[in-house]
């Protein structure tokens, strides 16, 4: 039977994968016919057992059966065939071989003590623990381990004297300043290097921007800059520059190292640039990715399509552009020329947004430059205060150097983009709020609303029905709706209320 | 001449100083990596040239060359390594013309390159191949008899090595080709307390082509995100559709288990990151499938990724060489549901370690068979291990007129000639 069994079992293995039958097979021989009536009725037998049952029934037979055949020298190393909980009893016909338990093989070995396996040949039970679901506590462990593992790469193959860093934030308050505040910060928090954030807030510095970098938990300096932002694109961008300098100038003061980085609000800022600026000496520039994008959907986008299909034109680079050797040798930037009819003049024009020849936030500079004496300063870089005084227009940090070749290519000589620059700014007549207060935060309406709630539904669905007197239709018309109908109302008057002053401030800010 | 006492007392004080200054300095330079001391000392480094002698039989190109040329296939699936080892030994520097002078000696025979259309090597020709083979070098050369083949090895890749079957079964039944009773088998499959597995075997890692491995290589500061990583079947549909026979139930176990675990990045996917991906993973499962060796032990060592071994009993490649406890991860088969337990409580440190080891490029080398040959890859590994086996012990030169092989054993089948 053993022997048919594995026959079976070879014809199907060799079914699948083999196509020569096996050679020595030559031992069986047709059994007899009615050894094989009585098998396929026995199984039939079976089969329908194991239907009523529900389980896999012919499988404990035999093992009961033929397990008493095995002599005593062997290992036993049984797998307790557990029984799979998934109904799959009614579908399989074969006939299973029985863990089949090693036996002395025809040995001409030279020792006589029997070495077999310990590990058994056959089928095996597939365990499967009562709760086959991720315990979160061993998933906080395995996080906990990759997390080390992370660090120790780091440290391993990443920045070894890794620098502080010194970012430098250009913002005033507005519409989507939340927005894309909260989506530098994050950035910034991701950093694993030291960080100082300076924010430079034109028109004086607010209680809301304050609110948000307090929530990043890193070392922030905020500056206020008295003037307003101005609303054309051109003044905004001068305007910068201008709280860039004044940023400089903390830094002079307070005499902070590092490495000086610009990171606008509006732009999105990858991982590997904070790892890549680590590597700069005293002036670096990388490249730009400019997402210039439409403010109209249809028409002038379709035209700007075609334009851009004509040119090939896959993202508009601004940066370094070096020669075959990895020097320096001149600068790309952004080709303005098909986009100046329809750029944008005011913030919240619905056109693109154009960017200046090189934006600063693709260079990043040594913060001993803009010290006022130090030794070993170089001599191709202007001093910072004679820069200010004279009040030239400063449109990249190429201005404060005399020789412009030793900017240092970063980024595989601006090949990589690691950051991509992005202005997007909302209409002037919006009401965003600064931030989204959700009514129960504030403890004392909770006791204003929810406890008149409380009352109302305690009266009408636990006291009444207890109470013995049999209330009545016109008694729930009476006494109850309008109290109902008073408690909504002071739910929707109180939400509103609470964004009302936010509402004023906003429209006349 | 009699040398004053505290000459000798400044040897014995002032050199050890000396060495331990330079260890301490080499230690800094090496925290990335950790010399691997395996239980026989440190022998990943050794080199074998000037140890061993071995002469390599000229046998007729039916046996090898005439083989290669039907199916190119052979060098580069998992059992290549047999015509590889053929190539670096007519190359190298032990090989000796002069047999006289010999310590081992080498049959070059391909057993495993008959292969089907799906590329899985037949193996049912090889009990006779390597039979006619044994005919002929023992009867053109008086070295065979000698001793009856206790100082020759073969090259025997196959799933369960010399008894020449890819069904488990079937191979115990057959047992070890008798003819190679006595010969030193140098396989891929080990299994401790398996008829296939002879004692005094070496134990080999399958065939990995190292070009392709070296392609897919990404820097090294990529954060491993991944925390177990595994490509492969759990169920072997064609053959075993229900499960359990395949892999001894342990691959179905871990995907029941497993399957919905965001830790456990498990599936059959065949993509084409798929070595991208070991590099960003922190371990790689090596479970058992029909044999209990794979050549995913390799891939996880080249790549960094610390291996899960599940099979029982199993027995690693060139484990007198390489601490392999201390390098991978081993999970009896019944522990398998727990196996999210297991792995969670290494502690980081060991897990450290672990990476350490494996970040060394010795233990690298010493997985690969690269063309050309390269000091302290498997090839060399594979002479030291016979190296270490020198000199030969006192059964291994017959008498003459002593016999002990029994050239009419075995299944009627593997008589017929070649």
């Amino acid at each position: 039977m053993k022997l048919s069994q594995q026959q079976n079992c070879n014809t199907r293995r060799n079914n699948s994968f083999r196509t020569t039958g096996p050679l020595d097979s030559s031992v069986d021989s047709a059994f007899k016919p009615l050894a094989s009536f009585f098998w396929v009725v026995l199984h039939g037998l079976c089969c329908l057992i194991s239907l009523v049952l529900g389980f896999r029934f012919s499988r404990l037979i035999f093992f009961l059966l033929f397990s008493t055949n095995t002599t005593s020298t062997t290992n036993h190393y049984t797998v307790p065939a557990l029984l799979r909980t998934t109904s799959d009893a009614t579908q399989t016909l074969t006939l299973q071989t029985p863990p089949v338990l090693i036996t002395d093989t025809p040995s001409n070995r030279t020792n006589p003590a029997t070495t077999s396996s310990r590990v058994v040949v056959g089928r095996h039970g597939i365990l499967i623990r009562p709760w086959p679901h991720p315990n979160p506590i061993e998933v906080m462990k395995a996080h906990r381990i990759i997390e080390r593992v992370q660090r120790e790469q780091r440290l391993q193959y990443g920045v070894k004297n890794p620098r502080p860093l010194i970012i430098v934030t250009p913002t005033y308050i507005r519409t989507f300043q939340t927005l894309h505040l909260t989506g530098l910060m994050h950035s910034l928090m991701l950093v694993p290097y030291d960080l100082t954030w300076i924010v430079v807030e034109a028109g004086g510095t607010t209680k809301e921007t304050a609110a948000l970098l307090e929530k990043s938990g890193l070392r922030t300096i905020h500056i206020g800059f008295e003037e307003r932002m101005p609303i054309t694109w051109e003044a905004r961008h001068r305007m910068e520059t201008r709280m860039r300098l004044r940023a400089l100038r903390v830094v002079r003061e307070q005499r902070l190292d590092g490495i000086v980085m610009f990171a606008d609000d509006g732009n999105t800022h990858s991982m590997e640039l904070f790892d890549e600026i680590q590597s700069v000496k005293w002036i670096g520039a990388l490249s730009v990715g400019i997402l210039a994008h439409s403010g109209n959907s249809d028409e002038s986008s379709s035209l700007l399509q075609k334009q851009e299909d004509e040119e090939n034109l896959p993202l508009p680079v601004q940066g370094p552009a070096c020669n075959s050797s990895g020097q320096l040798v001149g600068w790309h930037t952004f080709n303005s020329l098909p986009y100046v009819e329809k750029s944008a003049t005011y913030i919240d024009d619905r056109a693109i947004v154009l960017p200046r020849k090189l934006e600063w936030a693709g260079f990043v500079l040594n913060s001993k430059l803009v010290w006022k004496d130090i030794e070993d300063k170089p001599e191709w870089v202007k001093d910072l205060d004679k820069l200010v005084a004279d009040e030239e227009d400063l449109d990249s940090p190429l201005s404060l150097l005399e020789d412009t070749s030793v900017v240092e290519p970063l980024g595989n000589c601006g090949r990589k983009i690691l950051l991509w620059w992005l202005r997007v700014e909302a209409r002037a007549d919006s009401k965003f709020p600064p931030g989204l207060v959700f009514f129960f935060s504030n403890s004392f309406s909770v006791v204003y609303i929810l406890l008149p709630c409380y009352l109302y539904f305690f009266v009408l669905y636990i006291l009444l029905p207890l109470s013995d007197t049999g209330y009545d239709q016109r008694y729930y018309m009476f006494f109850l709706f309008p109290w109902h109908f008073l408690v909504v109302i002071s739910f929707y008057l109180h939400l509103m209320s609470d964004d009302l002053p936010e509402c004023i401030h906003m429209a006349y800010s | 001449m009699k040398i004053p006492i505290w000459v000798l007392f400044n040897f014995v004080v002032i050199t050890p100083a000396f060495v331990l200054g330079i260890g301490a300095e080499k230690l800094d330079q090496s925290q990335r990596t950790e010399r691997i001391s395996g239980s026989a000392g440190d022998v990943l480094e050794d080199d074998p040239v000037g140890r061993l002698k071995v002469f390599v039989y000229e046998l007729p190109s039916k046996y090898n060359k005439k083989i290669l040329q039907k199916d190119q296939r052979c060098l580069t699936h998992m059992f290549a390594a047999e015509i590889f080892m053929h190539r670096f030994l007519l190359s190298s520097p032990v090989r000796t013309l002069n047999p006289e002078e010999a310590d081992w000696f080498y049959t070059p025979v391909y057993s495993t390159c008959d292969l089907t259309p799906n590329g899985l090597p037949l193996p049912f020709k090889s009990p006779r191949m390597m039979r006619s083979a044994i005919q002929l070098i023992s009867s053109n050369w008086p070295y065979w008899n000698r001793s009856e083949g206790a100082d020759h090895f073969f090259v025997v890749p196959h799933d369960f090595g010399a008894c020449f079957h890819y069904q488990e079964e079937k191979a115990i039944e057959r047992g070890i080709l008798p003819l190679l009773q006595r010969a030193t088998l140098v396989q891929t499959f080990g299994q401790r307390n398996h008829v296939c597995l002879k004692e005094g075997s070496i134990t080999i890692p399958p065939y990995a082509p190292p070009q392709k491995m070296q392609a897919h290589l990404i820097p090294p500061d990529t954060p491993r995100s991944i925390f177990v990583y595994f490509r492969g079947l759990f169920y072997d549909v064609g053959n075993d559709p229900e499960g359990g026979y395949y892999a001894r139930g342990a691959r179905a176990s871990v995907w029941e288990n497993f399957k919905d675990n965001p830790l456990f990045d498990i599936s059959t996917e065949h993509p084409t990151t798929y070595y991208e991906d070991m590099q960003r993973a922190v371990f790689c499962l090596c479970p058992l499938g029909w044999a209990p060796w794979s050549p995913r032990l390799v891939e996880g060592v080249i790549f960094g990724c610390i291996p899960v071994i599940i099979a029982d009993d199993i027995v690693l490649p060139f484990a007198d060489a390489i601490p392999w406890e201390e390098i991978g991860v081993f999970v009896a088969e019944k522990d398998v549901p727990n196996l999210d337990t297991i792995l969670t409580s290494i502690p980081p440190e060991v897990i450290l370690r672990k990476q350490r080891l494996l970040a060394n490029p010795s233990m690298k080398q010493a997985m690969l068979f690269p063309q050309p040959a390269q000091p302290g890859d498997a090839f060399h590994q594979i002479l030291n291990g016979l190296a270490r086996k020198l000199p030969h012990g006192k059964g291994t030169y017959l008498k003459p007129g002593e016999k002990i092989l029994n050239w009419t054993a075995g299944p009627v089948g593997d008589l017929k000639p070649w």
